[in-house]
C-alpha cells in the first residue's frame, strides 16, 4: 500500500498553474461587465476636509460616478469601530481615501481622480509616538468614548487621550523581584513602521445583485471576517454575501484587514450594484492600507549574579496609527507573551496602543512579536554582558519549562510549550558557538555572531472555529473542503497529508477545493496565527473519523460483518483479521448497488469541525487570561561580517531552530521559516516606513523601500525539534510566522558585538550604526 | 471635455500567434496582454519597473512589460509565460518548492528562463545581476537559486562568487 502523508515533502497541489501562469488570483478576475474605481487620496497627514469638489472628474469620459466619505454616516472596525471607510470632516494620515471614482476603465477612473479638487485646512500632526502621549496633545480621534466596542472585554481606550489601547501585566511583587535582583540593565528602543508588500497588491471586487444579494471577490486572508463585517456595517444578513477568494499572491497578515472590501461595496451601491473592481496601486497599498506596527520600548530586567532572571518591567508604546483595526490586539498579544521564553516571577508591563497621524497598521507576521522580541532580548544580551556571562547560556539558564507560569499566568505543562533548551543547544553546534561571537579576520572585518530566542502562541477569538468536508468520487479519490485560503503557506496541500495519513492513503488521491466561497465553504476564522494546520487540521480529522465510521457501517452490510471488525485504509474497508476481504470505498462512498439492483447508502459525506476550548480573555487589571492554546518556541542565530571602517555588513549566516512539534512537509517547511528569516532581515536592515515632517510619507515605492534581494540573502541553516503539542495534529505546531521573529534582534545583537556599540533601533543601516557609534543622531563630523 | 477612447488596433506576435488588439497609445504592454487576451499569467504588482512580476521575453529578452508600451511591441516576438511549455526551468521550480504564494513566479521563471537560454554557463555573479531585478516576498530564494541552478550547465565556466 502506498503511503505519503506527514512528513513527506509533498509539492504543493497547485504547483502546475503557479509554474505555468493558469493561477488565477483575485486580480486575474477579468470580466467586460466590471467597471473600474480609483482611490482619491489625502495628501495631508491630519486636515479638515473644507470641500470636495467632483464636478470637473465628472466630465471625464466614461465617468460613472464619484462618491466622498461625507454622504455616509458609516464607522468600521474589526475591534472598535472608528473607521469611516472614506474620510469623512477630516483626514486622520496621508494617503487615506476620501473619495472614489468609479469609470468604464482603471485608465479612465485614475484620469478622473486626478480631477477631483479637495481643499483641506491644516490640523497640528502627531507625527511620533512621543507627541502622542504628551500632555494636551492634539488628538486623532476626538470622540474616543463614543466609539462602538465590537469586543468590549479586548479593548481599554482613555477618552481624552491619543491612548486606544491599554493592557496591563501584574504578575507577582515586582518590588520584590528588584530586591532579589543584584543586576539591573535598562534600554529603550525604537522600530519604525513598515510595509507588508505582498506580491499581489490589495484588491476587492463587488457587486450587488437585484435581489440585494452581495458577491465579493477578494484577495483577503479572511473570507469569512470580510462577510461578517459588511453585514455588521451594512446591516446585512450572512446569507446575503458571498465571498469568494481564489489563490492569494501574499498576505503576511496585511490582508486579514477588511477595507477595500466596504469601499468596493460603496463604490457597486453608486452604480445601482454593477460590479466593481479596485486594485490598489503599489503606493496606494503602502500608504492608504495598513503596514506593520511601530514600536517604541523600555525595557527593565533584573537578575541575580549567577543569570537567574527575577524581574521585568516593560512599557510597550505601539504605534497604532490612525485607526486600531488590530492594532490593540497586537498590543495585546505583545503583552501577553511580553517576557520572551524565559521565566520571570515578579513582571510589570503597560502596552499602549497609540493613536498616530501614521498609516494605521493590522496584522503583520508574527502579530507583533518580532518588535518586542528586539526589545527583549536585546536586553539579554546586555544583562549578559553586565553579568559576564554567554548571552546563549543565560537564554539556556532562564527558559520557560513545564510547571513555570507565562506573564499571564497560565501554568505550562509538556505539551503547551516546546522544548527551547533543546532548540538552544542545536543552534550552538549549528553556529559553532562555542568559537567565539567575535573575531577580527583582517583588514577592518570582524566577524561576529547574535543570537535570540522566540516564543509566541495565537490570539484567537475564544470561540474561533473550523469545518472541513469530504466527498468520495467514482474513482475512489477524495474532495476535501475547508475554508482556509492559500496564501502561499502550502496549507491546502499540509490538510490534505493529514488527512492521507489518517486514511492511509496516497495524498494525489486527495484532491483539495482551493479556492474559498463563504456561501459552500465550511467555515474557518482566518488563514492567519500559524493555526491553519492546527484548527482545520483537527476538523480534518474529525471529519475524517465521521467518513470512516459511514463507511464501515455501509461495508459491514456489504461484508456481512459488525462494524467493529472493520478498518479503512488504502482506500478500501477491510476486515481487520484478513484484509484479503474488502471493499473498495469507491463502490460504497455514493451508495452501494448489489448485482440485483437493490442500492443502500447513498453519498458518504464526512463532516468534521473544531472550536477553541478553554481560552479566557485577559484581565483588565492583571492581563491573568489565556489567549492561545500553546507556544512555538525557537532559536535563531545571524552571522555578520562587518567593516569597521565604513560600517557596511555582509550577512553571511542566519540560523533557526524552531520546536515544530512535528513538520509535516520538510521541504515546505523550510521554505517557510527561510521565507520568514529573510522577510526578518529585510525589516532588521532596510525597511521602514519614512515620514517627513507633515506626516507625508517619503518611500512608498519599491525602489525607496527596499526589500531584500535575490542574492543578499545568506546561507540559511534550519532545523527542528519535535516536541508533540499533543491537541494537534500529529503533534504539529504553527510554525509559519515564527521565521521571522527572533530575525531583527540576532541581527542586532550580532551587529552590537560587532561594532561594539549598543544598537537599539531599526533599520539597522550603515549610517544608523554609525550615527550610534558617534552617539547622535546629527551628522556633522 | 476630456475624451480619452482613442484605440488603434494593431496586430502583435505573441506565443507564435497573430493576435489583433485594441491598444491605446498609453497601454502597457502588460496591461494589453492582461485585459484584452486573458494572459494574466504577467503579474501586476507595482506597474513601476522594480519587482519583475510582469516579466515577459521580447525577442528572447528579458523586459518588464509594465514598463513597454503595447505599440512598442508591435513587430515583436513575445513570449508570455503561457508560451512555456514543460520547461526545464518549470520542472525545476515544482521539484526545488521555489514559490509559495506564486504571484512572483511567472516573472521569476520567465527571466530565468532567457537567462539558462542566453547563457547557459552563467555563474554565479551573472545569475545574481540577472536575478535581482525581480523580487520575491514569500521565499528567501534559497530554492530560485537551486532551482535555477539546476538547470544551468553543470560545471559553469564563468568561475565567479
Ligand atoms: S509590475 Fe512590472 S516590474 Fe513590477
Ligand atoms: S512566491 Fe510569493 S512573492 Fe514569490
Amino acid at each position: 500500500m502506498q503511503k505519503v502523508g506527514i512528513g513527506v515533502s509533498v509539492p504543493r497541489k497547485e504547483s502546475q498553474d503557479k509554474v505555468t501562469g493558469l493561477a488565477i488570483y483575485n486580480t486575474d478576475y477579468l470580466s467586460p461587465k466590471l467597471l473600474y474605481a480609483w482611490l482619491v487620496t489625502s495628501l495631508y497627514a491630519h486636515a479638515e476636509i473644507k470641500s470636495i469638489d467632483t464636478s470637473e472628474a465628472f466630465k471625464v469620459v466614461g465617468v460613472q460616478a464619484v462618491i466622498t466619505g461625507d454622504s455616509y454616516h458609516l464607522l468600521c472596525g474589526p475591534v472598535i469601530e472608528d473607521h469611516p471607510p472614506l474620510a469623512k470632516e477630516k483626514v486622520r494620515y496621508f494617503g487615506e481615501p476620501l473619495a472614489v471614482v468609479i469609470a468604464n476603465s482603471e485608465a479612465v477612473a485614475k484620469e478622473a481622480a486626478g480631477k477631483v479638487k479637495v481643499e483641506y485646512n491644516p490640523l497640528p500632526v502627531v507625527n511620533s509616538l512621543a507627541s502622542a502621549l504628551k500632555e494636551g496633545a492634539p488628538l486623532v480621534h476626538e470622540n474616543v468614548a463614543f466609539y462602538k466596542q465590537v469586543k468590549p472585554n479586548e479593548i481599554f481606550s482613555k477618552a481624552g487621550t491619543n491612548i486606544a489601547q491599554h493592557v496591563k501585566i501584574r504578575k507577582g511583587d515586582l518590588p520584590e523581584g528588584w530586591r532579589q535582583s543584584e543586576v539591573i540593565v535598562e534600554s529603550n528602543f525604537s522600530l519604525p513602521q513598515s510595509n507588508h508588500i505582498a506580491m499581489e497588491p490589495r484588491n476587492a471586487i463587488a457587486e450587488i445583485k437585484a435581489d440585494g444579494q452581495v458577491i465579493i471577490h477578494a484577495s483577503t486572508q479572511a473570507p469569512f471576517d470580510v462577510r461578517k463585517i459588511l453585514c455588521r456595517c451594512f446591516n446585512l444578513a450572512d446569507t446575503q454575501v458571498i465571498v469568494n477568494t481564489p489563490l492569494v499572491g501574499g498576505g503576511f497578515g496585511g490582508k486579514t484587514n477588511v477595507q477595500l472590501e466596504i469601499i468596493a461595496y460603496l463604490a457597486s451601491q453608486a452604480v445601482h450594484g454593477r460590479a466593481v473592481k479596485l486594485i490598489e496601486s503599489r503606493e496606494q497599498d503602502m500608504t492608504s492600507s495598513p503596514g506593520h506596527l511601530g514600536l517604541e520600548a523600555r525595557v527593565k530586567i533584573g537578575a541575580t549574579r549567577d543569570g537567574t532572571m527575577k524581574a521585568l518591567e516593560i512599557t510597550l508604546e505601539v504605534d497604532v496609527g490612525a485607526y486600531v483595526d488590530s492594532g490593540s490586539q497586537m498590543t495585546r498579544a505583545m503583552a501577553a507573551d511580553c517576557t520572551g521564553p524565559y521565566h520571570i516571577d515578579h513582571v510589570w508591563c503597560d502596552a499602549y496602543g497609540v493613536y498616530t497621524n501614521h498609516t494605521y497598521v493590522t496584522a503583520f507576521r508574527g502579530f507583533g512579536r518580532l518588535s518586542y522580541v528586539f526589545a527583549i532580548e536585546r536586553t539579554m544580551d546586555k544583562l549578559a554582558f553586565a553579568l559576564g556571562i554567554d548571552p546563549l547560556e543565560l537564554r539556556l539558564k532562564n527558559a520557560l519549562k513545564s510547571e513555570d507560569t507565562t506573564p499571564t499566568m497560565v501554568r505550562l505543562n509538556k505539551s503547551s510549550i516546546g522544548n527551547l533548551p533543546a532548540c538552544l543547544t542545536k543552534i550552538k553546534s549549528m553556529m559553532n558557538w562555542q568559537e567565539g561571537v567575535r573575531r577580527e579576520t583582517g583588514s577592518n572585518k570582524v566577524v561576529a555572531k547574535g543570537i535570540s530566542c522566540l516564543w509566541k502562541t495565537s490570539s484567537s477569538p475564544p470561540d474561533a472555529t473550523s469545518g472541513a468536508i469530504i466527498t468520495i468520487n467514482e474513482d475512489g479519490t477524495l474532495n476535501l473542503n475547508v475554508g482556509t485560503v492559500e496564501i502561499g503557506s502550502g496549507s491546502k496541500t499540509s490538510l490534505a497529508q493529514i488527512l492521507a495519513e489518517k486514511l492511509s492513503m496516497d495524498v494525489n488521491k486527495i484532491h483539495v477545493v482551493m479556492d474559498v466561497n463563504t456561501g459552500i465553504s465550511p467555515s474557518h476564522w482566518k488563514t492567519v496565527a500559524s493555526m491553519t494546520n492546527f484548527m482545520v487540521g483537527n476538523a480534518v480529522l474529525d471529519a475524517a473519523e465521521d467518513l470512516v465510521e459511514q463507511l464501515r457501517s455501509i461495508a459491514s452490510i456489504v461484508l456481512r460483518c459488525p462494524p467493529e471488525v472493520l478498518e479503512v485504509g488504502g482506500g478500501k474497508v477491510y476486515l481487520k483479521e484478513d484484509p484479503e476481504i474488502y471493499i473498495e470505498i469507491n463502490e460504497i462512498g455514493n451508495g452501494y448497488e448489489y448485482p440485483e439492483g437493490n442500492s443502500i447508502g447513498g453519498q458518504v459525506i464526512g463532516r468534521g469541525s473544531f472550536i477553541m476550548h478553554h481560552l479566557v480573555h485577559m484581565d483588565k487589571d492583571t492581563g491573568k487570561g489565556k489567549l492561545g492554546p500553546a507556544w512555538t518556541v525557537g532559536a535563531q542565530a545571524v552571522e555578520v561580517e562587518f567593516d569597521t571602517q565604513n560600517y557596511t555588513y555582509k550577512i553571511l549566516k542566519a540560523a533557526t531552530v524552531i520546536d515544530a512539534g512535528k513538520v509535516l512537509n520538510p521541504k515546505g517547511a523550510r521554505g517557510t521559516i527561510t521565507g520568514g528569516m529573510c522577510m526578518g532581515l529585510g525589516y532588521g536592515s532596510r525597511e521602514s516606513c519614512l515620514y517627513g515632517e507633515g506626516g507625508e510619507r517619503k518611500n512608498p515605492q519599491l525602489r525607496t523601500y527596499h526589500l531584500m534581494r535575490f542574492g543578499e540573502n545568506p546561507t540559511y541553516l534550519v532545523d527542528f525539534v519535535e516536541t508533540p503539542l499533543i491537541v494537534a495534529p500529529y503533534g504539529l505546531r504553527g510554525i509559519a510566522e515564527h521565521g521571522i521573529i527572533g530575525i531583527p534582534a540576532a541581527l542586532a545583537n550580532a551587529l552590537t558585538t560587532a561594532a561594539q556599540v549598543e544598537l537599539n533601533q531599526t533599520p539597522l543601516t550603515p549610517e544608523t550604526i554609525w550615527q550610534a557609534k558617534r552617539g547622535k543622531l546629527d551628522d556633522s563630523l | 471635455m476630456v475624451n480619452l477612447v482613442k484605440m488603434d488596433l494593431i496586430e502583435l506576435a505573441v506565443n507564435g500567434e497573430k493576435r489583433l488588439v485594441m491598444a491605446r497609445p498609453a497601454d502597457t504592454l502588460l496591461h494589453v496582454l492582461r485585459e484584452q487576451l486573458g494572459l494574466t499569467g504577467s503579474k501586476p504588482s507595482c506597474k513601476n519597473g522594480d519587482c519583475g512580476a510582469c516579466t515577459v521575453l521580447i525577442d528572447g529578452q528579458p523586459i518588464k512589460s509594465c514598463l513597454m508600451l503595447a505599440v512598442e511591441a508591435l513587430g515583436h516576438e513575445i513570449t508570455t509565460i503561457e508560451g512555456l511549455k514543460d520547461s526545464p526551468i518549470q520542472r525545476a521550480f515544482i521539484d526545488k518548492f521555489a514559490f509559495q504564494c506564486g504571484y512572483c513566479t511567472s516573472g521569476f521563471i520567465m527571466n530565468c528562463h532567457a537567462l539558462s537560454v542566453i547563457h547557459p554557463d552563467a555563474g554565479d555573479e551573472t545569475i545574481r545581476e540577472w536575478l535581482q531585478s525581480n523580487l520575491c516576498r514569500c521565499t528567501g530564494y534559497e530554492e530560485i537559486t537551486e532551482a535555477i541552478k539546476s538547470v544551468l550547465a553543470q560545471e559553469p565556466k564563468e568561475n565567479n562568487g
